[in-house]
């Protein structure tokens, strides 16, 4: 009953599926919960999945990752070895790493860890089940389902998924490292809900990995609600580092109370096809929100950055720095809007897109697109879109290093723009290594978790070939 | 002084339309309302040759299958086209042989609008200008054509060229904006009434800047004109458009086509002052100007410019466009877009680089005022084939008031690796610090802004011929206010 057999990917087999476990989906919904599940369902029944007439999906088709056909679960499969799925040491659950197989909340045996400082954290399945009132209170309350099918989807199909809770005044006293690993022997389609509340003056930094384990072709549906309260502060970085055969639709929602800071790191080192819908609601004043992008594409990837960035009250920053190297038959997409309202006055709102083209087959479009409704303002965008700079080129090869050396060395300098705002020392260090490696056409799908690997790899330097100077 | 800045920029809005008189001329009128019949009857009017009907009932059919679009950031009133009048024609007693037989009503509306068809008056000056004047749905005078024809160019109305070389006619017409481009192109295509054509032979450089001056006179009738520039081999031609309305509360329609061919080495200059009626203060009547302007570099070389000067219009949807087919040819835009009360702009521009080495530049400044919302969208593409390409673009935008709104919607997309875009903007009202600067040395804070506006949009202004700078910098002080400028 509770698992679908490879079928494309259909609205009709959606709503039946729907239709058909109606009762199982359901079963832990506080009442309010479940308004907000089948109202999530009559607007998927009515919008659908995305298709290339819409506007913000002109360019990003689906077609081809819909008619693969997937699995889908409405259970955790049977038990797996979660060691010989992470490769890496898994510490101790009470560290802060939480692990997630296929969508599905890993352990068990401690679905909620509450922490000694008030912070919760772990499975929103349990979460729903022990603090329905705290998950009403916020649940489906940003994530719009009203104009976006997966959304919808997702809220509709909610099980599982991730809850943070940092209360007020609480400061996370390290990373939580977020771990999605996709392993299954099918072709299988999920879908995680993630839920996460920082306080009033609370800080978290929340590494979140989305990683694929083979190279089984996979469909996440993927829905992140962030709520940031009054001078709540969170540093936040995904990592997208999976196989050719996969299709990743993440959306996150932010919604920033007065005076809250949001620092969000987007980096995608590989993935068949990649949309990343990123919103931001300022919902006070004075708030700040920065996104970095970066995005090393190649073979026939294909990434999406759609970002909406909502001015809604006077005084907040925004900046969107996202930038890209295409090589092969990869294409980009990014996609800024930034909206700000009647009433944000003093709205300073900057948006920047940077490619590289390393091929005459790999593609970019760009869309950095301003929507303002008031004078007080300073926004600006710039988009460039080239190849490496001829003149730095030279510069390098009349000091003697060699052209591939020098090509290496500029890429991985433009990168590094994105890569040097990372926070976390070791995570930046890390990422460093594995845009290096990228770049030499060396890193191929997930490396495993980013923070813990027992056998941290060798840096890698750039050698100055003296032997063809 | 912030409240000072703000009272100016109050008055700003209070600019009125200079050219919203009517004229009484007598004038006859196709019957109301858009159908197979009507078509047949401009085309018989016309008396056009078999193979332009066949032309327009195939447009009016495609027309039929097409719904407006409803892209662009525009609220746009539902348009009942069977209550507009799509023919509207001064009546004149005989064909016209000399200046002293157009209707004295006629010459006396052009010179307030200040345009003097007086060819006598004009040769007097150092350089003419000649103008094809166009009121309502014909063109009435086209000055200059004898001097014009010893060099070969032919530059007349596009009824005249329909008449005297339909082969050139047939062979250009629609073959940059052919009729099924858009609703509104089908629509022009369908029921056009005039225009200008021009055609520059082969290695001729245009002695003298062409005009076509656009005047809408008649209540409730919609203007659909139609140019079409031809620049032979290594030809060169500066082309200006201007246009006025009288004021009236219901909205008018305005469905253009422009379609400029640039052989190898050849260069055309549009320029445009658009001043269609914006309506008045409460956003009540004005001009729907609903235009489609493409040009295509044909040749190795080519070079097509635009420059235009929107301050007129309730609302405004328009891009004017480069094909960049031939190698090294280069497509230039230039905008400077104010609007004002409760104006809507939709307008930008799009480079296609399909040759080699092609550049291309646009530089777009939008300024909004009043309750207006002013969008500059526009698109680069840079095709596989279109190697070393280059492209430049900065589309600033300036708001004046609290309760305007100014967009930007650029599409890049870029599709090799040894091409080069470059795209930015920014978006801000008047800097406090430069209104102080001003005021500090004794410039008024109307001045000032005036002074600010001015510097921010010279960038364009200094593209357009002499003659038109001095109107548009005079129209851009018009729109923005008495004073300001």
């Amino acid at each position: 009953m509770q698992t679908e057999s490879k079928e494309p990917v259909t609205q009709k087999r959606f709503i039946d599926l729907f239709e058909k476990n109606r009762a199982f989906l359901s079963a832990n919904d506080t009442p309010g919960l479940n308004v907000t599940r089948v109202k999530a369902m009559a607007s998927f029944a009515k919008l659908g999945f995305p298709d290339t007439s819409m506007e913000s999906w002109r360019l990003t088709s689906l077609e081809e990752s819909f008619e693969r056909g997937y699995d889908y679960h409405l259970q955790p499969m049977e038990e797996v070895d979660v060691q010989k799925v992470f490769r890496c040491n898994i510490p101790h659950l009470d560290t802060a790493v939480i692990g997630q197989l296929n969508g599905w909340y890993v352990s068990k045996d401690v679905p909620l860890m509450e922490l000694g400082n008030g912070i919760i954290m772990g499975s929103l399945a349990e979460a729903r089940k022990k603090y329905p009132q705290l998950i009403e209170k916020y649940f489906g309350t940003i994530a719009d389902d009203t104009n976006d099918g997966f959304t919808a989807l997702n809220t509709a199909f909610t099980q599982d998924g991730v809850f943070i809770y940092v209360p007020d005044n609480v400061k996370s006293p390290k990373p939580v490292q977020l771990i999605n690993v996709i392993h299954h022997d099918e072709n299988l389609f999920l879908q995680s809900r993630n839920l996460i509340i920082v306080g009033s003056n609370a800080m978290l930094s929340l590494v979140h990995c989305d990683d694929s384990y083979n190279h089984q072709a996979s469909f996440s549906n993927v829905v992140t609600e962030v709520h940031l309260g009054e001078h709540g502060a969170m540093d936040h970085y995904k990592l997208q580092n999976l196989n050719n055969n996969s299709t990743l639709i993440s959306s996150v929602f932010f919604r920033m109370a007065a005076s809250a800071s949001l620092d969000s790191h987007y980096l995608s080192l590989n993935g068949g096809l990649l949309r990343n819908n990123i919103r931001v609601l300022f919902n006070g004043p004075n708030g700040n929100a920065s996104i970095y992008g970066l995005y090393l594409m190649d073979r026939k990837q294909h990434v999406d950055n759609n970002l909406f960035i909502d001015h809604a009250y006077p005084g907040c920053t925004s900046s969107e720095t996202f930038k890209g190297i295409l090589d092969e038959h990869a294409r980009a997409i990014f996609n800024g809007h930034v909206l700000v309202r009647r009433d944000a006055a003093k709205t300073d709102a900057r948006q920047s897109n940077k490619n590289i083209l390393l091929t005459d087959t790999a593609r970019v479009n760009s869309k950095p697109f301003l929507e303002i409704y008031n004078d007080d303002v300073k926004c600006s965008h710039g988009s460039t879109t080239g190849q490496l700079d001829q003149e730095s080129m030279f510069y390098l090869r009349q000091r003697g290093i060699g052209e591939e050396t020098a090509r290496m060395l500029l890429m991985f300098a433009f990168a590094d723009e994105i890569v040097a705002r990372i926070a976390i020392p070791q995570l930046r260090q890390r990422i460093e290594d594995m845009v290096k490696k990228r770049l030499q056409g060396e890193l191929q799908i997930c490396e495993q978790c980013v923070l813990h690997c027992s056998t941290p790899e060798h840096p890698i330097e750039f050698q100055i070939d003296l032997g063809k100077i | 002084m912030e409240s000072e800045a703000n009272n100016i920029l109050e008055e700003v809005t209070q600019g009125d339309y200079k050219y919203g008189f009517v004229t009484d001329i007598e004038t006859e009128y196709a019957p109301v309302g858009l159908s197979e019949d009507t078509i047949r009857y401009i085309s018989t009017k016309k008396n056009e040759p078999g193979f332009m009907l066949e032309f327009r009932l195939k447009a009016y059919r495609h027309w039929l299958t097409m719904v407006q679009p409803k892209w662009a950031h525009l609220n746009i009133d539902p348009i009942n086209f069977q209550e507009i009048i799509f023919y509207a024609a001064p009546k004149k007693k005989k064909e016209l042989t000399s200046i002293d037989e157009v209707d004295p009503e006629l010459l006396a509306t052009f010179n307030k609008l200040g345009i003097s068809l007086d060819e006598q008056k004009k040769l007097a000056g150092v350089a003419g200008v000649a103008v094809d004047a166009v009121i309502d749905s014909v063109s009435v005078k086209t000055t200059f054509s004898e001097t014009l024809s010893k060099h070969g160019i032919i530059f007349c109305s596009f009824s005249e060229a329909v008449q005297n070389h339909p082969e050139l006619v047939k062979q250009y017409m629609g073959s940059v904006v052919p009729y099924t481009d858009n609703y509104f192109a089908a629509l022009n295509s369908a029921v056009f009434s005039d225009g200008s054509f021009c055609f520059i032979p082969k290695g001729v450089r245009c002695p003298m800047e062409l005009s076509t001056y656009f005047r809408i006179n008649a209540a409730n009738t919609g203007q659909f004109e139609r140019t079409l520039i031809v620049a032979e081999e290594g030809a060169y031609v500066s082309y200006m458009e201007g246009c006025t309305a009288p004021q009236r509360d219901e909205n008018q329609l305005h469905a253009a086509i422009v379609e400029i061919i640039a052989m190898k080495d050849a260069e055309v200059k549009y320029s445009t002052v658009q001043n269609w009626y914006p309506g008045d203060k409460n956003g009540l009547g004005g001009i729907y100007n609903f235009v489609t302007k493409r040009g295509i570099c044909k040749g190795n070389n080519s070079k097509i410019s635009w420059t235009q000067v929107e301050t007129g219009s309730s609302i405004t949807w328009k891009y004017p466009s480069c094909i960049l087919l031939g190698d090294h040819s280069v497509g230039e835009f230039y905008s400077v877009a104010v609007t004002n009360n409760y104006q809507q702009a939709d307008t930008g521009t799009k480079m296609m680089h399909l040759g080699k080495n092609t550049r291309s530049t646009i530089i777009s400044k939008g300024i909004s005022a009043g309750k207006s919302n002013n969008s500059y969208r526009g698109l680069v593409r840079i095709s596989k084939n279109a190697i070393n390409s280059r492209n430049y673009s900065q589309c600033d935008s300036l708001l004046l008031g609290a309760k305007c709104g100014a967009h930007t919607w650029p599409y890049i997309q870029v599709d090799n690796k040894s091409s080069i875009v470059e795209h930015e903007a920014t978006t801000s009202k008047i800097s406090e610090d430069q209104l102080f600067y001003c005021q500090q040395r004794g410039i008024s804070a109307e001045s000032a802004i005036g002074l600010i506006v001015n510097g921010y949009a010279k960038e364009v202004l200094k593209q357009l011929p002499m003659e038109f700078a001095m109107e548009a910098q005079k129209l851009l002080s018009i729109s923005l206010e008495g004073s300001v400028g």
